[in-house]
């Protein structure tokens, strides 16, 4: 979008409430240096209390992933009903809410749309949603766009639960959870979608948590760039739900640290067009 | 029932009206405006809207985000015909640079919200309210929650089509067309209707 689209008309400035004075002076679009991590903003979206239960991994992962767009007035978040359908009101940016499920296909489309629309301008499509959007039902349209070779990055915000609705257990449920709706454990192991992102033509992949704000914040934003110019791709990010998963609120980096030991180890994938795509524009140096 | 009686009235009419589209109601040609449900020269409608504004006890404007940013090279000029407009009948602006839900709610003493703009409405105690640089979906259905929970008098001053939630709504309304409502609205202070 272009920036006087938050450029208030001279006419009004006065009226504007201070809320849109501070994002006007303080949002996500008017930075001169890309977002990252270090730097949240100071805008009323971004530092006031969020709209999750105490303590929400969901919360902090889309605070951390929105923070690190590398072109926040150029991106539409997709998103789809769940705990993380809340970056609507966290992220004063472009945000599409889809049907449950069909979020990489509406991202499909406005992508295309984009690219049709403004050719030769850069236009980010990022799907942020769950678990339950990405793992289970919308888990072909989601392996379908990655066959397709979209130019979407994808990013779950793992909580492992259907948080919202009483604590149903997701695809992304560890083997053996006993959750609210869940009363004797889930059945299957947990569905590999980061294996299934490399063999389904993701571009880059990124597995890790919020208790790793940089790692998650450098492969937000390297998803979004690589899935500019060369394909798909997908951020992996376990953010741990203190309601249903029965931790104190308090607690949350800490249980997000565990399975950083475990079954969530820290694991970025990487085409060799990729990496020389973030080598060309200068992006590979961070990497670690 | 599908009437071609039906009228957009000031409410309160109830906790959900049937939309005015399903009433039969239909929006005007150019050069017509759409008042009270029916349809009636242009002209007519201009003066209508400048006796609701002169004669209201609480008038406000409502500029939506068409007009609080500067998205393109007319919301400038159009902006300041409606800032002129507000000053001449003493209207209040409450502004709607957005349509997103406020966390945790907005303030109604200085802003409405799509979402529920009959809070500020009542808030406030507005009499007569003007939408202006507000997207037709959400204007119409920012209008018929007021009509359906306050008595105001809502007008809508449509960049298109017009309203048909709006009690009074011009269509394909530019900076001279509010100029030339301002002008009447200056008029009547003067000299009376």
């Amino acid at each position: 979008m272009s920036k006087n689209i938050i450029t208030p008309t001279k006419e009004f400035e006065d009226v504007l409430t201070p809320g849109y004075k501070d994002l006007v002076a303080n949002g996500p679009y008017n930075r001169s240096a890309p977002g990252t991590v270090d730097d949240l903003g100071s805008f009323r979206e971004i530092t006031e209390p969020h709209p999750h239960c105490a303590g929400c991994g969901v919360s902090l992962g889309i605070r951390l992933g929105l923070a690190s767009l590398p072109s926040p007035e150029n991106t539409i978040i997709i998103g789809t009903p769940g705990c993380a359908y809340f970056a609507l009101t966290q992220s004063a940016l472009c945000y599409s809410c889809t049907a449950f499920g069909n979020q990489n296909s509406v991202a499909t489309g406005l992508k295309r749309m984009l690219k049709i629309r403004h050719p030769g301008k850069v236009k980010d499509v990022l799907v942020m949603v769950g678990d339950g959007g990405v793992a289970d039902i919308g888990l072909d349209y989601t392996l379908h766009s990655w066959f397709r070779g979209e130019n979407i990055a994808t990013v779950m915000l793992d909580n492992e639960v259907y948080g919202n609705t009483g604590g149903q257990e997701s695809g992304m449920t560890v083997e053996g959870k006993v959750l609210n709706m869940a009363p004797t454990g889930k059945k299957f192991p947990k569905i590999p979608v980061f294996e299934m992102a490399k063999v389904a033509g993701c571009a880059y992949a990124v597995r890790t948590t919020v208790a790793s704000p940089k790692k998650f914040g450098t492969a937000v934003r390297r998803a979004v760039l690589i899935a500019r110019e060369v394909g798909p791709t997908y951020v992996q990010v376990y953010t741990p739900c203190p309601t249903n998963l029965k931790f104190s609120p308090g607690k949350t980096l800490e249980a997000a640290k565990d399975v950083e030991k475990t079954y969530y180890q820290y694991e970025e994938y990487m085409t060799e067009e990729a990496s020389a795509y973030l080598s060309r524009i200068g992006e590979l140096k961070e990497a670690k | 029932m599908i009437s071609e009686k039906y009228r957009i009235l000031p409410g309160p009419e109830g906790f959900v009206p049937v939309t005015a589209a399903l009433m039969g109601v239909v929006l005007p040609d150019e050069g017509g405006a759409f008042v009270e449900g029916g349809i009636i020269p242009e002209n007519d409608a201009l003066g209508m809207i400048a006796e609701k504004l002169a004669s209201a006890k609480r008038p406000a404007v409502c500029p939506g985000p068409l007009l609080m940013w500067q998205w393109n090279g007319g919301a400038g000029p159009k902006a300041a015909a409606v800032r002129e407009l507000a000053a001449a009948c003493g209207a209040k602006i409450y502004p709607m640079p957005d349509y997103r839900a406020k966390s945790p709610r907005i303030n109604p003493e200085i802003e409405i919200s799509v979402n529920h703009p009959n809070i500020t409405i009542q808030h406030n105690g507005i009499d007569v309210c003007v939408f202006v640089g507000v997207h037709s979906h959400y204007a119409n259905f920012a209008l018929r929650m007021i009509r359906a929970g306050t008595g105001c008098y809502t007008i809508c001053l449509s960049d298109y089509a017009a309203s048909d939630e709006a009690m009074i709504s011009l269509r394909d309304v530019d900076a001279a067309k509010i100029g030339a409502i301002t002008a009447k609205v200056k008029s009547i202070s003067k000299g009376g209707v």
